[in-house]
């Protein structure tokens, strides 16, 4: 997993590779909420175009960082999915309360139309 | 007709949860699985099994059981655990339905995810005794 902090987008970035099950999701859960605490940061944005496997797991994780976000004004924002990874978040819904977005251009000017 | 069968037993550790649908995914090889098959097999174990290991036992050391069945083009796998079991079966398959409380953020989707991925989806259970998952797919 990689953080990173677009100060211009007040947007923790946060890019996960290979799987993120319930065992994973602790450590992003924990790394994520960190960062937001430390920048001050109001948005995140999860890069998934590298995860090879994703269970309900990392629905809850969006989920989760959406409550934290819409207490601080801010917004999630999902991109890169694909796969069984892409269906399952089309599945849960995670749309109504993300900007669930193709790519990391697309998502960003979400987040610059939403800042 | 290919028929073979597997058997495996582990603590509740999350770190089995990589391990069980690993273990799952070598089971069908021989089936000669599609990419997204066998992706659609490794999400549901996952599925089945994390739910054995976070809801079945709460704080307690336990241990969850993998079986599988291939029987021509059919594979079957069973997870069971002998854990708190579930009250209410036909509300937990609901999709979003989680009984944990909202700051363990699950989403509630694990079984809906069972019942997209696989062909067909049992759930058996009792309350203090623990819980049984049958779920199959034709691989073909
Ligand atoms: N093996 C089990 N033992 C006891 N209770 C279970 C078991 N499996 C599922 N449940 C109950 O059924 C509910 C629904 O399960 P489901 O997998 O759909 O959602 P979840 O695990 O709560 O969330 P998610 O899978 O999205 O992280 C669980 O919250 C739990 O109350
Ligand atoms: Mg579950």
């Amino acid at each position: 997993m990689e953080l990173f902090l677009s100060g211009k987008h007040h947007t923790i970035i946060v890019k996960i590779y290979g799987e993120l099950d319930h065992h994973a999701a602790i450590g992003v859960r924990e790394s994520v909420d960190r960062e937001l605490g430390r920048t001050g940061a109001r948005n995140v944005a999860f890069d998934l175009s590298k995860v090879t496997f994703m269970d309900s797991s990392g629905i809850g994780v969006i989920m989760g960082r959406y409550k934290i976000t819409k207490a601080l004004g801010g917004r999630v924002i999902v991109y890169g999915a694909s796969g069984d990874v892409k269906r399952i978040i089309e599945m849960s819904g995670i749309d109504s309360i993300a900007v669930v977005a193709d790519s990391e251009e697309a998502g960003m000017r979400e987040v610059e139309a939403n800042v | 007709m290919y028929k073979n069968s597997m058997k495996v037993e582990f603590p509740n550790n999350s770190d089995n949860e990589r391990f069980a649908r690993t273990v799952a995914a070598a089971f069908i090889l021989e089936l000669d699985p599609t990419i997204d098959q066998l992706s659609e097999v490794k999400t549901a174990v996952s599925e089945a099994v994390t739910n054995a290991i976070i809801h079945a036992y709460e704080q307690d050391e336990g241990i969850v059981t993998m079986e599988g069945n291939i029987c021509g083009d059919v594979v079957e796998f069973t997870i069971s655990d002998s854990g708190v079991g579930i009250p209410d079966i036909s509300r937990a398959r609901e999709p979003l339905f989680t009984g944990k409380p909202e700051k363990e953020e699950r989403s509630g989707m694990g079984f809906t995810i069972m019942e997209t991925f696989m062909d067909t989806l049992d759930v058996q259970s009792e309350v203090g005794k623990g819980t049984r998952i049958m779920m199959s797919k034709k691989l073909k």
